[in-house]
């Protein structure tokens, strides 16, 4: 483990509570400034392993270290849920507040700031995506693309150190998805990326691995 | 969905009503409801109506809307108002298929409508016109559970959703030629559409605590607070206080319907 690893994972196992075994051994790691693309057959396990690093689900048994801090119990991963940002498959999932910038604010009003500067990094961040005179409309009325770049919005405002991104280009038509290609690369943030889009990933990714069987193979 | 929806628009009226603080147009609108709720007289009940009716014309003069809300509640009470005079014993007004209607029923009757009607219309006049984060802020800022205000927002968002995935998954149904007939095969494919749905939305509340989670959420929602009243703010509730006490004398002074 190389200090410029962000995440490292070491023989990482994890079944489903219907007790099928989806993630067998695996290793990885994410250094910084990379954008690595997570590939693999449907239901390999590749939404879980993102789920795992965010400790929303308990792998049995293995190692994950984020930003140089090991991560096993609830308090530990709750430290560095603000530093990383996941941007979920479905952003109707994201996105539960009424207005696109209560939502915004979410993050930021939990991370421990005032409404007010809450407010402004939300407006800036969506200034930033291209999103100005969004703040008021209603979140469950946007447009899929609107919602998958409100979602990133909502995850950026945190300003995260990591993004992870689980199928991003989704449901997407070929302008929003230019576009979100366009955001990504313009970020600083280190990424892990799912996706079965090739073409999207060969203009976004700098490396990529495959999940297959379990475990992590080069690509 | 109209309704929902126009609920999470953030209101844009100037009313003079709308500048008035959230905490104490809910807190009014109680106020109203609950001395409304024990009169016994027509009197300050129609003055109560009249007077919700003028505010309503200030604060939201979408009249076809408003009467449709109106109307949509009398509908449910319609049957018991017509029940009533036939269901309460007294003095005979009439007799229809050998059912006697009693005088007694009929102002009862009155009195019901009178009551749900200044209730829905006082409602409308001062709570109507406030969006759903205003709306939440109030009822924190009045001490209403911040998991029941939680819970409050949380639907609103998701009943669309709700809505929607029902009308995706029977949109498939009827896709497979299935059409709603009185049969075991129908209310088993019902039961399924429903259970599928409670699958699904568990699922999802699920998923959404995480993206919340993902988002250092720990179990505590943040409004923000609200603004320090003003003037204007204590010169509506000595109004309201005024108007109530009003009420209460026209109540005192005018005898009783029953």
């Amino acid at each position: 483990m190389s200090a410029a690893d962000l995440i490292t994972v070491k023989n990482l196992h994890f079944t489903f509570p219907t007790g099928r075994k989806v993630l067998n051994g695996v290793d990885l790691y994410l250094r910084s400034g990379e954008r690595l693309a997570l590939m693999g057959a449907n239901g390999a396990g590749k939404s879980s392993l993102l789920h795992c690093l965010m400790g929303l689900v308990t792998a049995e048994n293995g190692e994950i270290a984020i930003l140089g801090s090991r991560c096993e119990t609830e308090s530990e991963f709750r430290a560095i849920r603000g530093r990383v940002g996941l941007l979920f498959q479905d952003s109707d999932d994201q996105l539960f507040c009424p207005t696109v910038l209560e939502d915004v604010m979410f993050g930021p009003l939990n991370l421990g700031q005032s409404r007010d500067d809450a407010r402004k990094v939300a407006l800036k961040t969506l200034s930033d995506l291209g999103l100005d005179g969004f703040e008021n409309r209603i979140t469950y009325q946007l447009s899929g693309g609107e919602k998958r770049l409100v979602a990133l919005a909502t995850v950026l405002s945190m300003s995260p150190e990591i993004l992870l991104l689980d199928e991003p280009t989704n449901g997407l038509d070929a302008d929003v998805e230019k576009r979100l290609i366009e955001i990504l690369r313009s970020l600083p943030q280190a990424m892990l990326i799912i996706s079965h889009d090739r073409q999207f990933l060969e203009q976004v990714a700098t490396r990529s691995v495959r999940l297959q069987d379990g475990i992590i193979s080069q690509a | 969905m109209i309704g929902a929806t126009t609920v999470l628009m953030p209101s844009r009226s100037n009313s003079v009503l709308s500048r008035i603080d959230p905490r104490f147009r809910i807190l009014a609108a109680l106020t109203l409801i609950i001395t409304a709720v024990s009169f016994s007289s027509w009197q300050p009940l129609a003055m109560l109506v009249l007077t919700a009716v003028i505010f309503t014309g200030f604060a939201k003069p979408d009249w076809p809307r408003t009467l449709k809300m109106v109307l949509a509640m009398d509908g449910f009470i319609l049957v018991m108002l017509l029940m009533l005079p036939f269901t309460v014993p007294g003095q005979v007004m009439f007799t229809f298929w050998g059912f006697d209607a009693s005088y007694q029923g009929l102002f009862q009757a009155v009195l019901i409508a009178l009551k749900a009607n200044a209730a829905i219309l006082v409602l409308i006049a001062l709570v109507g016109g406030m969006d759903a984060i205003l709306l939440g802020r109030g009822l924190q800022g009045i001490y209403v559970p911040a998991k029941l205000v939680t819970l409050f927002m949380f639907t609103i968002r998701y009943i669309d959703l709700l809505r929607r995935e029902y009308l995706r998954l029977r949109v498939a149904m009827r896709a497979r030629a299935f059409v709603a007939r009185n049969n075991r095969h129908s209310w088993r494919s019902f039961g399924y559409l429903l259970g599928m749905l409670l699958v699904r939305s568990h699922d999802r509340s699920e998923r959404i605590l995480w993206a919340m989670k993902c988002r250092a959420y720990h179990g505590h929602m943040h409004f923000g607070s609200l603004p320090r009243f003003s003037p204007q703010d204590y010169l509506f509730a000595s109004a309201l206080i005024l108007f109530t006490a009003a009420l209460i004398g026209l109540e005192v002074a005018c005898p009783p319907l029953i």
